[in-house]
């Protein structure tokens, strides 16, 4: 269950290779993030699960079934994706891009509009937003639409592509936040896409990196990948060498004091 | 400023109203031929714009065929056709279709090609079939863009129309040919102010409708 890439590739006409024998599963309600640089091939591996780009080699399973059996608009109906910088359209609503797919299943127009004023509620904005264009959110705000639009047709499926990517750090983490709670009360299961391997960190079960060409760096839960980074390329990615990767404890007023390589303060160690 | 006057007054005249071949008559065929033309051009090339628009494919090809049709001088192939084809309107009307073909196309690709590229990838990765998201998302967001190169073929249309009274009795264009052949330059220039004018009109109208069809993208303050 959940998805399986089975020895995925992908060759452009051109002879770019993108992706060369990728293997990975994600278990069902589990979150798989995929970071890596630009020209990792993430991207082009999220996009092989709705069949944005199709494997020239390997498959793609979803729950055992492989999507290139898959009718195509069918299957990107049925999993919800959050594109980079949100992806709205810009000539509606904000609650008829909510209820973009419901709409395009059949659903009629005026349930499809309440359940996307809804959506807004459990992503966090005000519904009353819902009559506004895009253009006049924020991006943090858009981003907020582009993940309740995900959500809207209720899917198993969630991809994610560099979702937070372009807004400032602060929303970023309120975002963040609000996804992790999210998928504590939903458990969908998901493949985001990042560059930002902190962001990595904080919401995969299970972290890939990787390297130009979609060569597997090293896959493992957070803890197995800091604990033990495969190779300088890891290293270097997740930063083991910076200051606030390598902390240790200085004792003051007899508490345990957590301090960064540069010997500044980050926290107390409890117990 | 007396040929100008006087070319007014013919204008005004009332004699020069009504009937056959009157002002009025000449105005509701020039206008007809116009729309024809339009609508006929359109017909092909808003079609084929927009699937090159939607696909990316064969636009070099297009664009270069709809170049060298700009490039062929409008009375030169009128003339060509007008051999072929005889007296009568067909041979400036085809001419006319000619001559909207090429912006009625650069109008249509170039109005789906300047859809928001992240809101169409977006709603194809939701799951928009090919026609919807042609339909829904790529030409309401280009519908001013794919207006003005209506707006472009109509004016050059109406303008050019004027040669069908070359070969054949229609439109405004009758007043010019008949007033250089007998040296009526007040008649000339009547019939120039005349298509002038309705050219003026004309615009205004289609810049109105380019204007309303521009996509809404922001709420209108209550």
């Amino acid at each position: 269950m959940g998805i399986e890439f089975r020895d995925v590739g992908k060759t452009y006409p051109d002879g770019t290779v993108a992706v060369t024998g990728f293997s990975c599963t994600v278990p069902s309600h589990r979150t798989l993030a995929l970071v890596g640089t630009s020209g990792s091939g993430k991207t082009t591996l999220m996009r092989m699960v709705n069949r944005m780009v199709e494997p020239t080699t390997g498959s793609v399973l979803i729950d055992d079934r492989d999507v290139l059996g898959l009718d195509k608009v069918e299957l990107r109906r049925s999993i919800g994706y959050v594109p980079q910088a949100g992806g709205l359209l810009p000539h509606r609503r904000v609650v008829d891009n909510v209820a973009t797919v419901p709409v395009l299943t059949g659903t009629p127009k005026r349930a499809a509009r309440e359940a996307a004023r809804g959506l807004l509620e459990l992503v966090g904005l005000d519904p009353a937003l819902g009559s506004r264009y895009p253009a006049q959110l924020s991006g943090g705000q858009q981003q907020r639409v582009a993940v309740a639009r995900a959500l809207a047709a209720d899917p198993n499926v969630l991809l994610m592509d560099e979702p937070f990517g372009a807004v400032d750090p602060i929303v970023r983490r309120g975002l963040q936040d609000q996804l992790l709670q999210l998928q504590a009360e939903l458990g969908k299961t998901i493949v985001l896409v990042t560059h930002d391997i902190d962001e990595a960190f904080r919401l995969g079960d299970e972290v890939v990196v990787l390297k130009t060409g979609g060569i597997v760096a090293q896959t493992g839960t957070p803890q197995q990948i800091m604990a033990d980074p495969a190779d300088d390329f890891v290293r270097d990615f997740i930063g083991s060498d910076r200051a606030e990767r390598s902390l240790r404890t200085v004792a003051v007023d007899g508490r345990s004091l957590v301090v960064d390589g540069d010997g500044r303060p980050v926290g107390v160690l409890e117990g | 400023m007396t040929l100008f006057g006087d070319a007014l007054a013919w204008i005004t005249d009332g004699a020069h109203w009504g009937g056959a071949g009157g002002i009025d008559h000449r105005i509701l065929q020039h206008l007809l031929v116009t729309f024809a033309a339009v609508a006929l051009a359109a017909l092909l090339a808003l079609p084929l714009g927009l699937l090159i628009g939607h696909t990316g494919r064969g636009r070099l090809v297009v664009v270069a065929l709809a170049g060298a049709v700009r490039a062929v001088p409008t009375l030169g192939l009128l003339t060509l056709l007008g051999l072929a084809l005889g007296i009568g309107i067909e041979a400036p009307l085809l001419a006319l279709v000619a001559l909207a073909f090429p912006s009625l196309l650069a109008g249509a690709y170039a109005g789906i090609e300047a859809a928001d590229r992240g809101a169409v990838d977006a709603a194809r990765a939701l799951g928009m079939s090919e026609w919807q998201l042609l339909t829904r998302v790529e030409v309401p967001l280009g519908a001013d863009v794919i207006v003005g190169g209506i707006r472009a073929a109509t004016l050059q249309v109406v303008a050019t129309a004027t040669l069908a009274a070359y070969i054949s009795d229609t439109g405004l264009g009758r007043y010019l040919f008949a007033g250089l052949k007998s040296r009526d330059y007040v008649q000339m220039l009547a019939g120039a102010l005349l298509v002038a004018a309705l050219a003026l009109l004309l615009d205004l109208t289609m810049a109105a409708l380019q204007r309303a069809s521009r996509p809404t993208t922001r709420k209108v303050p209550a």
